[in-house]
């Protein structure tokens, strides 16, 4: 009977099939108007967890209701049939299937570890109701897009070149993001899907969910002659030889595969059905969860971060939103950091405080951000990045002023032509506004042998300056650039400012030589 | 016994061949030069064709015609590379990049001459993909038969440039390639050289830190035309970059020009083109620097340059 277990497979292989699609449509020149982000908007938690911090369910994310409700009838399907980290999990833990009846009976026995993962969900809907977002982390969509786009797809890069990128990014940090992906994969090497049955917080919230589902994994008592083949074939320690767990259960449909005598179905109860067991949590765990979550946020909100005064490091990308409503939508998906052509956008560390984590931040020595692009924005799930046009990025009509992203100050004492008489002038040359806002003074200065050198020195206009550290990216004091863009000025805060006016005082382009010549 | 006396004889035999005074083992490459690429000097035509007109396709047929026609730069079977201004993320009406229909144009010329294969490169500032996208030059390539080559990290040869401040730098590797290479820049208003012309298009050739080289620009310049020898230049001074430039971005600053000049001297073709920036040879002064190696020369007048009016 090859059945629900083929049906099954096919969905599985077409859900990873379309994850990798998107995560390599995910790029310049392949995005083509691909909904690139639809498994991040299909996740439940994300949009649930988001609508506790927000208090709106975003657009695309009403998608998620296309999994929550069926799940309340159905079951965690979702786990094993569209999970892409689901999938990959119960792929590797085949690699390392039991042979040997007694050992698999022994894995595959419910434990009460399973618990946790109830717990950690608690934990992070506490966090996400008073406003933090740190979903991300856990989420198991949001990790394996992290995980893959930002480790593992250049890892495959730099061994089998060109299939993704003209040129491999490289991210802050990335070696820690793949090696939990790596540690998560090599954990069903002693519990089969340990991620899913004991950590995972959306498998959590599907099995919440699923406790009331009518169709579900059922025995038979009377067919059933004991033999835990089902127990053996079990993914989701489900308990299927005994009263059925469906809070725990996967439909993964190889118990009924498994099944000698037939006694196991999917669907509603019959005559001679076995009772199910209810949802295995301890209500003062679950107190005591949300408990500790209700300390630690405002712990965690105490100490210092950039929504506590500005850093002059945390510069978000174009169309950020600020940076207290930006952490409260942003998952860390990694999604608008796979799609930058400059590799710019990088994972924060702990640049913008603890909650920071893994959100996207503009480091100008790797990259800069390009003039007309706009796509982290367009790929943006959760829009933490606003899906801004170019013509509202670089402040053409009807958009009075462009979006700034911080200000580029001058080193004086590491810049060529200020500091060691060198004719240079790269910034300049580089700047994409129109005026440049860089611009320079002629000068004849006495070197040290006496000879006269003339020599252009540079300075930032302010006002016109958009902050987007090609300057940075293309001077040539490499280590250190001579021209540094800090956050101050950013458009998407109304106190990390330092101008009275933020009017353009050029205008008009043909005044822009008188300028130069200064 | 006699196994251990093996795995003994073989330690000192191992010992003895990995020995050096060196800390690290590595291959010695010998950086090579980039090949002329020119064809023979042909008195029976000119050196500097000038063309005005609307049609750039008509335009760049009726220059290379006069040169003596493809056919005189182009043999049947070559591998030819054209190297286009693409520096930069903007689109064909900013005059930032050459003009894509001058491209399309000189890719058909040699499809039809008989050419292997057209390549299309340039070692873009901006992130390549989007330049060759936005400027219209890779659509322009692709449909007239040619390929757009992306030069990658690992895409780049140590070459001994030979010049006076240029020695060994990495370029893209297509330039080692092919038999025959193009130059296809515009004419745009440069702040710090006061203009990128013909030669200073060379600067797409190398990769590296090339932003170090604006310490030195005019001998830069100098080093790379002498290093690069292209069997023919073709410049685009449709569309004029008069200010803001390189990079540009407001049409405000560009002016239209039309004209279409080939030519087989760059430093006579850099000093025609001064006239579309309101720039003498005295303000640019990597023009007399070429002139001394032996480049081309500055008085464009001498090559008795061929004009042509079309409708």
């Amino acid at each position: 009977m090859s059945g629900l277990r083929g049906v099954r497979r096919v969905y599985a292989v077409f859900f990873v099939g379309l994850f990798v699609f998107f995560l390599w449509s995910a790029g310049f020149g392949r995005l083509q108007g691909y909904d690139v982000e639809l498994l991040l908007q299909l996740d439940p938690l994300t949009a649930l967890a988001g609508v506790l911090t927000s208090h709106t369910l975003y657009q695309g994310l009403a998608f998620a209701l296309v999994i929550l409700i069926p799940t309340l009838f159905l079951g965690r399907f979702f786990c094993s049939w569209i999970c892409p980290l689901g999938i990959l999990n119960q792929a590797v833990s085949h690699l390392w299937h039991r042979r040997r009846a007694v050992e698999a009976w022994e894995e595959n026995r419910y434990r009460p570890l399973y618990r946790l993962k109830y717990y950690l969900l608690v934990v992070m809907l506490v966090f996400a109701a008073f406003g933090s977002l740190q979903i991300g982390l856990l989420d198991p969509i949001a990790l394996i897009y992290r995980s893959f786009s930002l480790s593992f797809l250049p890892a495959v890069d730099h061994v089998a070149g060109g299939w993704f990128y003209t040129n491999a990014p490289v991210f802050q940090g990335g070696v820690l993001i793949g090696g939990i992906l790596l540690l998560i994969l090599l954990a069903n090497r002693f519990i089969t899907r340990f991620w899913c049955r004991a950590l995972c917080p959306l498998g959590a919230l599907l099995g919440w969910c699923s406790q009331w589902s009518v169709l579900r994994i059922r025995r038979d008592v009377d067919a059933c002659n004991q033999c835990k083949q089902c127990l053996k074939a079990c993914q989701g320690a489900a308990d299927p030889d005994g009263a059925v767990r469906v809070t725990e259960c996967h439909l993964c449909m190889n118990c009924i595969e498994a099944c000698g005598t037939q006694a196991l179905h999917y669907g509603l109860a019959r005559e001679r059905s076995s009772i199910g067991r209810p949802l295995d949590i301890n209500r003062r765990r679950v107190v005591e969860s949300a408990l500790a979550a209700v300390v630690a946020v405002p712990v965690t909100k105490s100490s210092l971060s950039v929504r506590t005064a500005p850093a002059p490091e945390v510069i978000r990308p174009p169309g950020s939103l600020p940076e207290p409503q930006f952490l409260a939508r942003c998952i860390k998906c990694g999604l608008c950091m796979r799609i930058c052509p400059t590799n710019v956008l990088q994972p924060a560390l702990l640049e913008s405080g603890f909650e920071g984590l893994w959100t996207p931040i503009l480091m100008n020595g790797i990259g800069y951000c390009e003039h007309h692009c706009v796509l982290c924005g367009q790929v943006c799930p959760t829009a933490a990045i606003r899906p801004v046009t170019v013509a509202e990025k670089v402040g053409a009509p009807p958009f009075t002023q462009p979006i700034r992203l911080g200000t580029a100050f001058f080193d004086r004492g590491r810049c060529l032509p200020w500091s060691m008489d060198v004719p240079c002038i790269v910034c300049e040359e580089t700047c994409p506004t129109s005026p440049k806002a860089i611009w320079y003074e002629m000068v004849m200065v006495k070197g040290r042998d006496g000879r006269q050198v003339a020599l252009k020195r540079p300075f930032v206009q302010p006002d016109l300056c958009i902050g987007c550290g090609i300057c940075e990216n293309k001077c040539p004091v490499a280590d250190l650039a001579a021209i540094r863009v800090t956050s101050v000025g950013e458009t998407r805060s109304r106190d990390n400012r330092m101008l009275l006016h933020q009017q353009a005082v050029i205008q008009d382009p043909s005044r822009a030589d008188s300028v130069v010549s200064g | 016994m006699a196994g251990l006396s093996g795995v003994a004889a073989g330690l000192g035999i191992g010992g003895y061949l990995l020995y050096s005074d060196e800390p690290i083992r590595q291959s010695v490459v010998v950086p090579q030069r980039l090949r002329d690429f020119r064809v023979a000097d042909d008195p029976l035509h000119p050196d500097l064709v000038v063309v005005r007109g609307r049609r750039v396709d008509a335009m760049v047929q009726a220059a290379v015609d006069k040169l003596g026609g493809m056919g005189r730069f182009i043999r049947r079977g070559d591998r030819v590379l054209l190297k286009p201004n693409v520096g930069w993320d903007r689109q064909p009406e900013q005059a930032a990049n050459t003009g894509p229909e001058l491209v399309e144009a000189m890719v058909r010329l040699c499809r039809v001459a008989g050419a292997k294969s057209v390549w299309v490169t340039d070692v873009s500032l901006n992130d390549p993909r989007r330049c060759f996208a936005r400027s219209g030059i890779e659509q322009a390539a692709v449909s007239a038969g040619g390929e757009v080559r992306l030069p990658g990290q690992e895409d780049f040869i140590a070459t001994d440039m030979g010049g006076k401040v240029l020695q060994v730098w990495p370029v893209a590797r297509f330039f080692h390639e092919v038999d025959k290479v193009i130059n296809l820049p515009i004419v745009k208003h440069h702040s710090l050289s006061g203009c990128t012309l013909a030669m200073k298009n060379w600067y797409g050739v190398i990769g590296g830190q090339r932003n170090r080289l604006h310490q030195a620009i005019h001998a830069s310049i100098v080093d790379l035309a002498a290093a690069v020898r292209p069997t023919l230049t073709i410049m685009d001074a449709t569309r004029v970059l008069k200010r803001n430039g390189p990079t540009g971005g407001n049409p405000a600053d560009v002016v239209r020009a039309e004209t279409i000049i080939a030519a087989r001297d760059e430093v006579a073709l850099d000093s025609y083109c001064l006239q579309f920036l309101d720039l003498t040879p005295e303000a640019v002064p990597f023009l007399a620097l070429a002139e001394q190696r032996g480049l081309g020369r500055v008085a464009w007048r001498d090559l008795h340059p061929v004009d042509i009016q079309l409708g």
